[in-house]
């Protein structure tokens, strides 16, 4: 079966790397200890806050407040998995061992995704677990509601965020070109849409802000976001399923 | 056995390969060979599948390169021996290529053996010396022990020792059967390693002969004649009706002719000489000529092309065409 072959292949490359192992755990890390640190902030100014913030306080949403940083690392994973292989020029030696494009380039993503998502899970759960621990008496509980598909929305989350990076990296090929796209854009711009209000109605679509939805428990008091947090997944996979394509259809048509 | 039919490639307004037309053939080392930027590589990568030809087609035993299951069991190439991740050593490099393809891992150890890098086989590639790249990217041409090869410029960049090696491979790998395909842009190597040979400029086929063929074709011979007395030398040669040309050192060459007439006229006439001896053309002259002239037919498409057979004076490769064809 070449598609298993293929498989096999690319998890030989994708653990032969070093690359794959400081992204990874570069994200768990700052997820985790950077949810930890808001967590602790959040617990120490909590008699402080106005009784409508102390009503408002998703404690699950804070314990992932690390991700806007640790997806960066999830970005550089996505992008180096694919781009790697046009930087080093190893992308001519493996499609002359595997022609057929379409089983190279979704055999690849399969084995990161794969990897992505256990990774993402893992750094998920855990920001969760040691988020609500630093938060003591005004934690979440897994079993309260929405809480578990906040935490398994994260891990998902994670794993579309190095799905999206590959799709472009896959566009794009150079690693230097596809990060220089990814990075401010997921750091900065989406951010600034997001928050201006003038652009806001814009800004939610974007696969960040539309899939980040999901880690939302409680909604802020003036929710007015036209998606639930499945839609907002949903709205991420478009992206996702949008920049994979794009990437196969460019690979399928270019020279390597 | 590879059949390259109408092969055309073009970026943009320049034809990098220009309708070729030729059959590599089993058990023999076909030598492909043309100046840098001739069209080498980019047939070769069009081969493999890697590059779209922009019109034509190229078989490997009737069938396009993606049409083939587990490619690397049926044609093993060394195109760029930099195409390899630096940060992987070279076992799993190899590895993850025989995976691919279901080969088993035994048969990477058995690749590392033949090609002497054993020893490294755990180190990263990117530490590789252009040697040992080149070695490398030969196990993984040879990972699926397959029935056609194809070098890119093997022996670029080697030391003598590594030159030697290859040479002797590809011979090998011939001998068993195999088709060899083998690109060069030295005519000397070629003559050294090839059967055939199929000769490109300009993305253009100028030659698809043997390698014997064309040795006799182009191997031109000459007598250099050397006097102290050169004027009155010159003057009995032209008398006895024998062309003569003049180069530089004072040195005569007399085109294809033979040392003992020379030798004995001169005699005759009591002129004394300091050289006579017969000379062979290099191959690598011929070679010369033979794609200066696709310069030309490309610069003039009125001259006529496909004079390359004739002989030419001696001098400088390509004298002839800037008298003026």
């Amino acid at each position: 079966m070449a598609m298993a072959h293929v498989i096999r292949s690319e998890w030989t490359k994708i653990r032969s790397v070093a690359s794959t192992v400081w992204t990874l755990s570069a994200a768990l890390v700052v997820t985790v200890a950077l949810g930890m640190l808001i967590s602790a902030l959040t617990r120490r100014e909590f008699d402080s806050m106005s009784p409508r913030d102390r009503l408002t306080l998703d404690p699950t949403f804070i314990s992932f407040a690390g991700m806007s940083l640790g997806q960066l690392a999830m970005i550089v994973f996505g992008v180096l998995v694919v781009s790697n292989e046009y930087s080093t020029g190893m992308i001519r030696t493996s499609l002359a061992a595997v022609p057929r494009r379409a089983t190279f380039l979704f055999g690849k993503i399969t084995v990161a995704t794969a990897l992505a998502l256990v990774v993402g899970m893992a750094t998920s759960f855990l920001a969760f677990f040691l988020g609500q621990a630093v938060l003591g008496p005004h934690g979440a509980r897994l079993g309260d509601p929405g809480v578990l598909r906040a935490v398994v929305g994260g891990g998902l989350y994670m794993t579309l965020i190095a799905m999206f990076s590959m799709g472009i990296a896959a566009m794009l090929r150079s690693p230097m070109l596809s990060l220089g796209v990814l990075m401010p854009f997921f750091f900065l711009i989406s951010n600034i849409l997001g928050n201006v209000s003038a652009t806001k109605k814009i800004g939610r679509f974007l696969p960040d802000q539309a899939g980040s939805r999901i880690l939302q428990v409680v909604p802020g008091a003036a929710d007015d976001t036209p998606y639930g947090p499945w839609g907002g997944l949903g709205i991420m996979v478009l992206w996702v399923a949008a920049a994979l394509i794009g990437g196969y259809a460019l690979l399928k048509q270019r020279d390597a | 056995m590879i059949e390259l039919e109408g092969l055309t490639k073009r970026y943009d307004e320049k034809l990098a390969v220009n309708n070729l037309t030729f059959t590599v053939r089993p058990g023999v080392v076909t030598g492909f060979l043309g100046p840098n930027g001739a069209g080498k590589s980019t047939t070769m990568r069009m081969v493999l599948g890697l590059d779209h030809p922009t019109s034509g087609d190229v078989r490997i035993d009737g069938k396009r390169y993606d049409q083939i299951e587990d490619p690397l069991r049926y044609i093993g190439a060394l195109l760029d021996a930099k195409a390899v991740h630096g940060g992987r050593s070279a076992f799993n490099h190899l590895l993850c290529l025989a995976q691919s393809n279901g080969i088993p891992a035994a048969r990477v150890h058995e690749v590392l053996d033949t090609v002497g890098l054993t020893g490294v086989a755990r180190k990263k590639a990117k530490g590789f010396s252009l040697g040992m790249g080149q070695r490398l990217g030969i196990a993984a041409a040879l990972l699926g022990d397959p029935r056609i090869l194809m070098f890119d410029e093997p022996v670029n960049g080697l030391d003598p020792e590594g030159i030697h090696w290859i040479r002797t491979l590809m011979k090998s790998l011939a001998a068993q059967g195999r088709t060899v395909f083998v690109s060069s842009h030295l005519m000397s190597e070629m003559a050294l390693t090839a059967d055939h040979l199929v000769v490109i400029g300009q993305g253009r086929l100028l030659a698809d002969t043997s390698m014997a063929d064309f040795i006799a074709k182009n191997s031109r011979s000459y007598v250099r004649v050397r006097s102290p007395q050169r004027e009155r030398l010159l003057d009995v040669l032209h008398e006895a009706g024998i062309t003569v040309v003049e180069t530089g050192g004072g040195a005569l060459e007399v085109d294809g002719g033979k040392a003992e007439p020379i030798g004995e006229l001169a005699a005759r006439h009591q002129i004394v000489l300091h050289e006579l001896s017969l000379q062979q053309a290099s191959l690598e002259e011929a070679f010369m000529r033979l794609t200066a002239q696709s310069v030309e037919y490309h610069a003039h498409s009125e001259a006529p092309g496909g004079t390359w057979a004739q002989p030419v004076p001696r001098g400088e490769w390509g004298a002839d065409w800037k008298k003026g064809a």
